[in-house]
């Protein structure tokens, strides 16, 4: 187990080096002139000062080897860089906006495991029942949903119209921002910081939430069928605790294995929730970034979600491996 | 933005290669010789999913729209009407926007771009991932390394970054965003090729064919390869769609087409800050994109149903 872990360990360590290398090259070597583009970016003119200060600070002068030396020494040292907007550390703004995203996922991920599980037990065990078909039909329209029309959709039926219509106080929620942003262990919302979490944590639970309950009904349906399922039946178990104790219990392998995979999605959902709700977070940033063509901030932002995404993909392999021998002896995985 | 590369694998797990010697799956399309009757087969199987004939309907209505756009549409996609945003009425049916051009029409002539996009992407990054799977899971060794590595080097950065910041620094435009997602496609797609050939390689009929002296290549692509296909073929269905909600994400985030392309996740886009007073504004596009990116995804299932259909119970 040690060595597998050690062995994912380097893959892993290379291949985020790889990753981020090409990061580097593709935002700063690419275009035109890096200098420019950094000091104003889409076509608007900087003075020259600027520009000489940007070539200085990021050294454009060196040849590219060096500047990505440069990189990696900084990086290492866990110096992110600074905004070229608002000169902040990006440092900083990572401390600030990361919690934010945490908190965030924190609260899709339990909608997912909550919802997503329960409806797609529900759907296997009465299978080709009303509930089943509606669960059918409504996990694929949310895969064909667009993250931020979804926002934009719940923002009109429960908090546009809500304030238009005067509905009661408990249904009003809010579009955009965080409120009060007191959280009381971490993730619980004080305050009427609630009326701007719940929205966009359905919306970012949405898409994984679709697909948790679906892989959760086609891997309960696998598991009603095995002959385990009718053992236990046989023994004269109730149907209740056969599908509990011995079929949820199989059949929950696979989903916690997308759940974590799923993570790599739910970044690209938490880009666009957040833009589409100003949630202030990690995406958010990364989106915003994008906008105003701030790159250091969108570098080193996405250093940070590439380190994270690639630590949670190390966890959901050494999980495998803990539950499935055959990947760690260097099987499986490879036929 | 639903099928990214990380839900792939499951993809290639339901509609995985034959498992077995002289396993069924794959006959169907290998089978040259009988090939008008395995299409009645084909065809016949397809039918049976109900929801996926009501979807290729649909693409055909839109094909047909988007092929037909300047004919159809009443208005011309950059053409104004009027000045400012009215709600949908007789004259225009879904209104119009801002500046007040017929959001009807846009919608429209929009068909075309996503069409054109989803369908090219996807070409793309089926040749590419098909190509690059085929040759890592046939030859093995480290050419295999080489191209494995570097997938798993773009698959570690996830998708919305990595076409974010490519289109990003590639510039705004249509093809901009065809070319991003091309390249970002095939890396899921080469995984799920290569997979299929590292088990169909090992088979009889690969034997057989190397011991009548035929070349590498001509296994590879004339032998194998048709038998690999069947995922790719339902996984470039579901692609297609994914590909047209990453272009309307990328638009959402700034990095798409760029105005007065009526591309939809463009229009919604530039109709986000006015939920309030004009939500069709908003509405029409977000309707076209769903769907379009539904269609796309039921008629997966129903090539999966019709190609695969021991498969059929599994979800």
């Amino acid at each position: 187990m040690t060595a597998y872990i050690i062995r994912r360990l380097f893959q892993i360590v290379l291949t985020v080096f790889l990753a981020l290398s090409f990061l580097f090259v593709l935002y700063f070597a690419l275009p035109g002139d890096p200098a420019t583009l950094l000091a104003g970016g889409d076509g608007r003119v900087p003075n020259p000062t600027t520009i000489r200060q940007v070539t200085d600070r990021y050294g454009f002068d060196d040849p590219m080897p060096v500047q990505l030396f440069h990189y990696w020494e900084r990086t290492l040292q866990g110096d992110l860089g600074q905004s070229y907007q608002s000169g902040r550390g990006v440092t900083d703004i990572l401390k600030e906006t990361a919690p934010r995203s945490i908190r965030l996922s924190i609260w899709a991920i339990i909608i997912e495991i909550v919802v997503g599980i329960s409806v797609g037990l529900i759907s296997a065990v009465r299978r080709y029942s009303l509930v089943d078909r509606i669960t059918t039909i409504v996990t694929a329209v949310a895969s064909a949903v667009p993250v931020f029309v979804l926002a934009f959709v719940l923002q009109y039926v429960f908090a546009v119209i809500p304030e238009k219509q005067g509905w009661p106080d408990l249904i009003q929620f809010k579009t955009s921002g965080r409120g009060d942003d007191s959280w009381v262990l971490f993730f619980i919302p004080t305050g009427n910081t609630w009326r701007y979490l719940v929205l966009p944590a359905i919306t970012l639970a949405s898409v994984t939430t679709a697909l948790a309950a679906r892989m959760m009904r086609g891997s309960m349906l696998e598991v009603l069928g095995a002959d385990f399922m009718r053992t236990a039946k046989a023994k004269g178990l109730r149907d209740r605790e056969v599908v509990v104790k011995h079929g949820l219990r199989n059949a929950m392998l696979p989903v916690v294995t997308l759940i974590g995979l799923d993570f790599g999605t739910s970044i690209g959902a938490a880009v666009l929730t957040e833009t589409a709700f100003s949630w202030g977070g990690l995406g958010f940033y990364i989106a915003d970034s994008v906008g105003r063509r701030d790159l250091p901030v969108l570098l080193g932002l996405t250093t940070v979600v590439v380190l994270a995404y690639a630590g949670i993909n190390l966890l959901v392999d050494i999980s495998y491996a803990w539950f499935d021998p055959r990947v760690r002896l260097g099987q499986g995985s490879a036929k | 933005m639903t099928i990214t590369p990380s839900s792939l694998p499951s993809a290639g797990g339901v509609a995985g290669p034959p498992d077995g010697p002289g396993g069924p799956g794959g006959a169907g399309i290998s089978d040259v010789g009988a090939a008008t009757s395995s299409w009645r087969e084909f065809w016949r199987r397809y039918r049976k999913n109900k929801m996926a004939v009501v979807a290729l309907a649909l693409l055909i209505v839109l094909i047909i729209l988007a092929v037909f756009a300047d004919q159809i549409a009443p208005y011309r996609f950059d053409e104004r009407p009027l000045t400012k945003t009215t709600a949908p009425s007789w004259d225009h049916l879904f209104g119009t926007d801002q500046i007040g051009r017929d959001i009807f029409s846009r919608v429209i002539y929009g068909a075309r771009i996503s069409l054109r996009i989803g369908i090219l992407a996807t070409v793309i990054s089926v040749v590419i991932g098909v190509v690059a799977g085929a040759v890592s899971g046939f030859f093995g060794g480290w050419v295999d390394t080489i191209i494995s590595r570097f997938v798993d080097v773009f698959l570690s950065i996830p998708y919305i970054v990595l076409a974010v910041s490519i289109a990003a620094v590639m510039g705004r435009s249509e093809n901009t965003v065809i070319i991003v997602l091309g390249f970002t496609g095939w890396l899921a797609i080469q995984r799920v090729v290569r997979s299929s050939f590292l088990q169909l390689k090992e088979l009889e009929f690969v034997e057989a064919a190397t011991a009548l002296g035929y070349g590498r290549w001509r296994i590879m692509f004339r032998h194998i390869l048709p038998n690999a296909l069947q995922p790719v073929i339902v996984y470039s269905a579901i692609a297609v769609g994914s590909a047209i909600l990453a272009e309307a994400a990328l638009s959402f985030l700034g990095a798409g087409p760029v105005d007065p392309t009526p591309a939809w996740g463009l229009m919604v886009f530039t109709a986000k800050g006015r939920l309030k007073p004009a939500p069709y504004e908003l509405f029409f596009p977000a309707v076209a994109i769903v769907i379009t990116v539904l269609a796309f995804l039921l008629i997966g299932d129903g090539l999966r149903d019709a190609l695969d259909p021991k498969m059929k119970n599994r979800s």
